[in-house]
């Protein structure tokens, strides 16, 4: 690194006093089996905040979304070093029980993934997994979660229908509900927008922005406007490094590393 | 204004195409016409035979008058549905560890390549090989050796099937399900099967049609009985290997029979490859 980095640290202590951390990420390191594609990262999610990703395709933002929560266990050769600090403990531990790492945080994929079975049954099933809830107690469950994801109302007369026949927005508030509905402390968007049309993306946004009252957000997204109408706060991500990581309005108004600030203004992405 | 005058190898490459495309044609009706004659032929002389007493009655003794293909239409049945019942759940499983669990591991391509040899076998090794395994120790035939002649059949293309259409199933899928916590076990099971559920279903159905036709394994395993028996450890009736024995006798009410017989099967598996077919493509829709 050349340029100026900016601390998170510092960025922190800029707002004022200490702000609560749900994630710390300290020192990662990320491989694909020998490539290194995450070089020393270290960063906060601080908690009911939107922390937006952004940076050149590549530059790693999925890959750091996945170490939170150990999505690339499933594969084999990925590994992770450092620390990732949530609930007390580092998640990387090789003990760590992934199952209920991962209902506690939540994943939205870039594209809607609704299971192949009915609206009812795509949030049911989550759910039934962690808890043994009766009936009423399920439908009242699955009914705030489809509030919560802002689908209650064009989904209510048919639950029984198949997850995939609904419109391609819908399938992602969908997924957003069967999230939701199993309580997680954090919920990861990976480019939640990109397969959608404008007005779905609009309500997608706005929902993010009433879910961080509940919940701790992180979204990669590849639409600058994006980050700057949802985050409190950014990193700015290239070629495997987090170059700056500061409050979204400071980082878009005055960047302090010459590539945030060439990135922002679109001179390469 | 100008005309457009195409390049001079344009036809050229016009008459090509229409030379390739007359192979084709020509390829597919030189196929089409066999299939039709043997169809034709099958309906022709194996219509007449067809009747409620095929259903109701046994085999006839030879020279006589009558008769059915009740005790080897049961024994056929019995015969594939414990062939597929031993066979099916193997190869799922075997299908399943491929693409689920052991996909970048060298032994799923070891498992492979002889799961594609053993697709590929004459099915009269098999029956040889279950003879030499279980009839010869066992000291007799029995329905069961010849089950499991059929299972041995049954187990490639099911594994075939279950590998190919779960690798069909798009990993995010399966992501998606771990994100919610879901153990391996259950992503699989109520995740990655029901998103392959029809290609799965289609496999199994290409699997029954596959051995309800076979005669070969069954010829050294359970060879064949006359009478009503539904004792599989011993040999049972069954389709093919009576066709077989009353196609080649001179007595006509028995070569009626086996036209009927051979009309039957061939419908059968027939309408089992049209429902697979039809299952296969169902899995865009809904
Ligand atoms: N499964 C993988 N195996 C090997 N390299 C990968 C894999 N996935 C991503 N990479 C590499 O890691 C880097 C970061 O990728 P990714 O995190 O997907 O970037 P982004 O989400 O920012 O576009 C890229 O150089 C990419 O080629
Ligand atoms: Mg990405």
């Amino acid at each position: 690194m050349t340029t100026t980095h900016q601390d998170p640290s510092t960025s922190a202590s800029v707002s004022g006093q200490a702000r609560p951390e749900t994630i710390s990420v300290k020192n990662l390191r990320f491989y694909y089996g020998d490539t290194l594609a995450l070089k020393t990262i270290s960063l906060p999610l601080y908690t009911n905040e939107v922390t937006a990703f952004i940076g050149p395709s590549g530059c790693g933002k999925s890959t750091l979304l996945r170490v939170l929560n150990r999505m690339y266990d499933l594969y084999p050769g990925q590994r992770a070093e450092g620390e990732v600090i949530f609930e007390g403990r580092n998640i990387l531990n090789k003990n760590e029980d992934l199952n209920l790492l991962r209902s506690r945080i939540g994943m939205v994929f870039q594209k809607p993934t609704p299971f192949p079975m009915t609206i009812y049954d795509n949030i049911a099933f989550g759910i039934r997994l962690y808890e043994n809830l009766s009936k009423a107690e399920l439908d009242e469950r699955i009914e705030s979660a489809l509030m919560k994801a802002a689908l209650w109302n064009e989904v209510k007369d048919k639950l029984n229908a198949n997850g995939l026949s609904l419109s391609g927005g819908q399938q992602q508030r969908l997924c957003i509900a069967r999230s939701v509905a199993i309580g997680p402390e954090v919920i990861l968007f990976d480019e939640p927008c990109s397969a959608l049309d404008p007005i779905s993306t609009a309500k997608i946004e706005e929902l993010i922005d009433e879910l961080k009252s509940d919940y701790t957000i992180a979204i990669v997204t590849h639409n600058m406007q994006q980050a700057a109408r949802v985050s409190e706060y950014t990193a700015f991500m290239y070629l495997g490094e987090l170059v700056e990581f500061g409050q979204t309005a400071q980082m878009f108004t005055s960047p302090q590393d010459q590539r945030t600030q060439d990135y922002i203004t679109g001179r390469f992405g | 204004m100008s005309t457009f005058t195409p390049p001079r190898f344009y036809n050229s490459r016009k008459r090509t195409n229409f030379m390739a495309m007359a192979a084709c044609y020509g390829a597919t009706l030189f196929g089409l016409t066999w299939l039709v004659l043997i169809l034709m032929t099958l309906v022709v002389n194996g219509l007449p035979g067809i009747s409620l007493a095929l259903f109701t009655e046994m085999t006839p003794p030879p020279n006589a008058q009558g008769g059915g293909l009740a005790n080897a239409i049961v024994g056929s049945l019995m015969l594939t549905v414990m062939g597929v019942g031993i066979g099916a759940p193997i190869g799922l499983l075997a299908g399943t560890y491929m693409a689920e669990y052991g996909r970048h591991s060298q032994l799923t391509s070891v498992i492979r390549f002889i799961n594609d040899i053993l697709l590929s076998a004459p099915s009269i090794i098999i029956g040889l090989f279950v003879y030499g395994a279980v009839v010869v120790p066992m000291g007799k035939f029995s329905g069961y050796a010849g089950a499991l002649a059929l299972a041995v059949i049954v187990i490639p293309v099911v594994v075939r099937t279950t590998e190919d259409m779960l690798l069909l199933v798009p990993n995010p899928l399966r992501e998606a399900a771990s994100a919610l916590g879901l153990p391996r076990s259950l992503v699989i099971r109520r995740v990655a099967y029901r998103a392959a559920r029809a290609g799965l279903m289609t496999g199994l159905l290409l699997a029954i049609a596959r051995v309800s036709g076979e005669t070969a394994p069954l010829l050294f395993t359970v060879l064949n009985n006359q009478f009503w028996n539904v004792d599989m450890a011993t040999s049972v009736a069954n389709l093919p290997v009576t066709i077989n024995n009353f196609i080649n006798n001179p007595d006509p009410n028995w070569k009626q029979l086996a036209w009927a017989g051979a009309l039957l099967i061939t419908f059968t598996v027939l309408s089992l490859n049209i429902i697979a077919r039809v299952v296969g493509s169902a899995r865009n829709e809904k």
